[in-house]
């Protein structure tokens, strides 16, 4: 093309110009007349982008085909016809008339003891947090009518929030209104698109949640196996040193549960915090079953929590066990709380706690910390006992899955006893609420990848279980599980007689 | 049409945008300073264990934070001490550093409540719902450690299930103790991969969130807007999905009765119209029309008069109306049977706590006229929708840009440059008002507005108040935009014809009913 050079010794007429065309050599015309051409070309063409290409006149429909296709279309029912789950809609039937508490009464009258609920600290109905629930009802009234940042703080949440720092050591905490979305939220506030997230595999459904809602990649280790782990850490660093542009801008993030609660048994915090400043890497602790559950590992955990507070990542309960009324948190530095504040979907977007829930929530922790671990001890004590007494009067009639001071048991059939089906089990509980004992299968969806290969019945331990009441539930479990063996046995006895007779 | 929304004047535009490039401009300066050491740096920052990782969020997310949003963080997270009626107390804070961190020197200010979501004032510390809440604590504690599917049922679900059902003419409901997580949860019990998901583009954030955890394909239509709808509706059923070319299994719209930051009411008969038409099903979210709209408060579709049928999905919040917490989905007793299946939050979360379900209870019984002194349901019903009429039209009548429809008690104003926004949500605290404003990114950038959300607990005199101040604050602010004049119903709707409205209820404003808890007991027991 011509080209104009601003020089100011130069100065170029129009005529100049025009003798430049004259004394150009020939080649050089054509070849810019063939460019000049060439752009004119392209301003007329078609335009190449596929979106574009579907509208276009080749292939568009027109109203009439389109009519006809959306007459065609033929979609499924918004509810499939699922069959009905009978056991699983009669729990919705089944209603307690009193609180879920050590003990729980039926609208038929029967009284169970409950082995089923998470209130490991036997706080649901205690008097001292149900008053200074009431005393703020009286208040405040129920809802909270509005998120937290549209007036709907109350200085009770404050206050809680400032508590629960305090008992972890921490910084700061933020209080969420369900336990569910806790971890949902906060697990995407930070993990984005593009980053990585090491996972045990058997993580509860909210973490999984959380992590689908974050987009980030997903990477899954074998349950509590930090072997395992620091193998795709290191996996992982290989790829980060060949790619070191992409690592800086990579946040990776490793995701536990202080206690599990689809198996019942306790990460390996130590090793997890030494694999996360080796490897770099932020490590999230749900805690909704360890928050004041474990005896000597609470205080590993706050311990822990107190040494590598800045360090730990984040540090997030939703518990729904310990203390009832009490719904969800995230504790941790400054730096890594605050931020949820303003990009936490499930705290900037619903309704805050009820104030009574948190005034109940707050006198509860108030009482955890006077106890000094008092019921804590207890209750690990209590776990601990059952756990070696079902392995040894159960033996080959169930199997015991989980930590032994852990206070969530999952129980299973022995293979001897019968088929561990979840129609087997949920007859077992039916049994149970017979006996007098209330016990729940353990219920999952069908995507949760988490969920253990075979059902269970999930046990859960309350600091107040006396002798007599484990008693009663061993004897239960035995005559049960003894019954269904004789049944079995019998069949296999038949079976036995009627086998050669077939050959 | 009753609905108005006046586009943002050019000038005001250009003037908020200015405004915002200063603010970034400025926030440049600061940021470099405080790298400099010039001036004190207050940022929380990475521990020194973790200074080697990776950051754990985008820069610009704290630059938004740090140089905007700390300069007026206290108008939003104002703590209150009360109750959230009518009035409230709000705690005093001052902030020694420019809003860094807060002091509470423990005084507190009164202000008429325009901020929580109280539209039929239900949110009261006596009378028979605390009574009736009080109750449900001494029978049932204040939580449930198990969820519906294990051993997490109370009598008291079973109850208000049927209650919701009844109140809101479907088959059956089914009830969740927080209501984010019933539209997070539940949809994707609904609909899943190979399915569409059409979405009004200002749909609240846990839809979206519920909708992305579907798995679905998401499309966006314009705000209330039936023509986009329908041409995103004929495109997704001849178009199919977008690679592998086969139709849609299901295509589900996804609206809201009113929206929050809008003020509008979704055009429902016409978008049943159309999902009728293209065989689509229909997600409502109720959140803030159940209780507020409709004749007797059942909502958008009392509103029309539409059939509630015809919504395959109603789903509500208990938050704003009934005082409470949670949410519902109600609808054929079909699907409500496979929420109750395969919903996550009723297979993992916590069941309602008892107090909050008697609450609701309680107010539904209001509602239906079974409990509270006779008419006191259409009382509050009539005081609410007369209420937001009343103030939409003063409003209006100042000559500021107000969003949204006649009937709506969210009543959002526009005020657009960040600087008013402050000096607004600063002064009127002052003037004893709590109103709530918002800006980006809650809203698009040049639509920072306030927001009056509208209770049956207010009183013509405390509108009248309220409406006093605004005036005042307005010609300070120069807020008053408007080039339109006022719509022409706001002519009639003067303090005579508020007043006339409501004459048959001659009864106090305000009632606090002294009740004994034994009232309470019989509504729940039983």
């Amino acid at each position: 093309m011509l080209i104009f050079v601003a020089d100011a010794d130069v100065s170029w007429e129009f005529s100049d110009l025009i003798e430049a065309i004259y004394s150009a050599p020939t080649y050089h015309l054509v070849f810019e007349g063939c460019l000049i051409l060439f752009i004119v070309g392209l301003l007329f063409q078609h335009s190449f982008l596929p979106s574009k290409r579907r509208g276009g006149s080749g292939d568009r429909l027109s109203k009439a085909e389109e009519d006809q296709l959306i007459a065609e279309w033929q979609p499924e029912p918004l509810v499939s016809g699922d069959p009905a789950d009978e056991a699983l809609l009669a729990s919705y039937q089944r209603c307690a008339t009193s609180q879920v508490g050590r003990s729980v009464t039926y609208s038929d009258g029967r009284t169970l003891v409950n082995f089923a609920t998470g209130n490991f600290l036997d706080f649901i109905g205690e008097a001292r947090i149900r008053d200074r629930a009431l005393a703020s009802l009286r208040h405040y009234g129920v809802g909270s009518c509005g998120p937290r940042g549209f007036y709907g703080t109350m200085d009770v949440h404050l206050h809680l929030e400032e508590q629960l720092a305090k008992f972890y050591g921490c910084e700061e905490a933020v209080l969420y209104s369900y336990g569910f979305s806790t971890i949902a939220s906060a697990i995407p506030s930070y993990a984005k698109r593009h980053d990585i997230i090491f996972a045990d595999e058997r993580c509860c459904f909210a973490i999984q949640q959380g992590l689908e809602a974050s987009r980030s990649k997903i990477i899954r280790f074998a349950h509590n196996d930090t072997a395992h782990l620091e193998e795709l850490l290191q996996r992982q660093a290989e790829h980060d040193r060949r790619d070191p542009k992409k690592a800086r801008v990579t946040r990776k993030f490793i995701v536990v549960e202080g206690l599990y609660v689809n198996c019942g048994d306790i990460c390996p915090l130590g090793e997890l915090v030494k694999l996360k400043y080796k490897y770099k890497v932020r490590l999230f602790v749900e805690e909704s079953a360890s928050l004041g559950t474990l005896g000597a590992t609470r205080a590993r955990h706050l311990r822990g929590g107190r040494r590598q507070r800045a360090g730990r990542g984040s540090d997030s309960g939703w518990n729904r066990e310990c203390s009832g009324p009490l719904r969800g948190f995230v504790v941790g530095t400054k730096y890594v709380v605050d931020h949820q504040r303003l990009s936490g979907l499930g705290y900037c977007f619903s309704a805050s706690l009820p104030p009574m829930l948190a005034a109940a929530a707050s006198e509860a922790l108030t009482m955890v910390d006077e106890m000094r671990g008092e019921r804590t001890a207890r209750l690990k004590s209590v776990s601990d006992r059952l756990h070696q007494r079902l392995l040894a009067e159960l033996d080959n009639l169930w199997s015991v899955e989980g930590a032994p001071m852990s206070p969530i048991k999952h129980l299973r059939l022995h293979r001897c006893t019968g088929e561990n089906s979840l129609p087997a089990l949920e007859a077992a509980c039916a049994a149970a609420a017979d006996a007098g004992l209330l016990l729940t299968v353990a219920r999952y969806v069908a995507q949760d990848l988490g969920q253990p290969a075979q059902p269970s019945i999930r046990l859960s331990v309350n600091c107040n279980h006396s002798d007599s009441e484990i008693g009663s539930l061993l004897d239960f479990l035995k005559s049960y599980a003894t019954g269904l063996a004789k049944k079995c046995f019998q069949q296999l006895n038949i079976s036995r007689k009627v086998r050669p007779w077939i050959i | 049409n009753d609905h108005s929304e006046e586009p943002t004047p050019y000038i005001e535009a250009i003037v908020t945008y200015i405004s915002y490039v200063l603010l970034a401009v400025f926030g440049h300066i600061r940021d470099f300073l405080r790298n400099k050491g010039f001036e004190a740096n207050m940022i929380a920052t990475e521990p020194d264990r973790t200074k080697s990782f990776v950051p754990l969020y985008q820069n610009f997310e704290s630059f938004f934070t740090r140089n905007l949003y700390r300069r007026i963080r206290d108008c939003w997270n104002r703590p209150i001490t009360t109750c959230p009626g009518a009035e409230f107390e709000v705690m005093d804070r001052d902030s020694p550093d420019y809003g860094w961190t807060f002091r509470y020197p423990g005084s507190t200010t009164r202000a008429v409540n325009f901020g929580s979501y109280n539209y039929l004032g239900f949110a009261e510390s006596s009378g028979y719902c605390a009574d009736a809440a009080v109750a449900a604590t001494e029978m049932y504690g204040c939580g449930v450690g198990s969820s519906r599917t294990e051993v997490g049922s109370l009598n008291i679900h079973t109850q208000l299930e049927r209650a919701m059902a009844e109140y809101l003419g479907t088959e059956d409901a089914i009830v969740f103790p927080m209501g984010f997580a019933t539209n997070a949860l539940n949809m994707a019990a609904l609909v899943g991969k190979g399915c569409c998901i059409l979405s009004d583009e200002l749909n609240h954030s846990s839809l979206v969130l519920g909708s992305r955890l579907t798995g679905a394909t998401i499309k966006i239509f314009k705000h209330n807007n039936p023509a986009d709808l329908e041409a995103k509706l004929r495109e997704a059923i001849v178009y199919g999905q977008a690679r592998t070319r086969r139709p849609f299994t299901k295509i589900l719209i996804v609206v809201e009765g009113v929206y929050s930051m809008e003020g509008s009411i979704v055009r429902l008969p016409e978008i049943i119209a159309l999902k009728k038409r293209y065989q689509a099903y229909l997600y409502l979210d109720e959140a803030h029309s159940i209780g507020a709209l409709g004749a007797s408060g059942r909502g958008v579709v009392d509103y029309y008069g539409c059939d509630p049928r015809d919504v395959d999905v109603l789903m509500g919040t208990f938050t704003k109306s009934f005082g409470g917490a949670g949410g519902y989905i109600a609808g054929s007793s079909r699907l409500v049977q496979h929420v109750r299946q395969s919903s996550h939050s009723a297979i993992y979360g916590a069941s309602m706590p008892a107090p909050v379900a008697a609450q609701i209870l309680t107010a539904l019984s209001i509602l239906l006229g079974r409990a509270g002194p006779p008419d006191e349901g259409k009382r509050r019903l009539r005081q609410l929708s007369v209420n937001a009429q009343y103030m939409r039209a003063r409003l209006h009548q100042l000559g500021l840009i107000v969003y949204g429809d006649r009937d709506s008690p969210v009543v959002p104003f526009m005020i657009f440059m960040p600087g008013k926004v402050a000096a607004f949500a600063r002064l009127s605290l002052a003037h004893g008002l709590g109103i709530v404003v918002v800006g980006y990114p809650a809203t698009p950038i040049i639509e920072a507005r306030a927001r009056i959300c509208l209770s049956a607990a207010h009183s013509l005199d405390m509108i009248d108040r309220s409406v006093q101040v605004i005036d005042k604050l307005s010609r300070l602010l120069r807020i008053r935009y408007s080039r339109r004049q006022p719509p022409d119903w706001t002519r009639d709707r003067t303090r005579a014809w508020a007043e006339a409205q409501l004459a048959e209820f001659s009864r106090p404003l305000a009632p606090t009913h002294v009740a004994s808890s034994a009232n309470g007991v019989a509504l729940i027991g039983a």
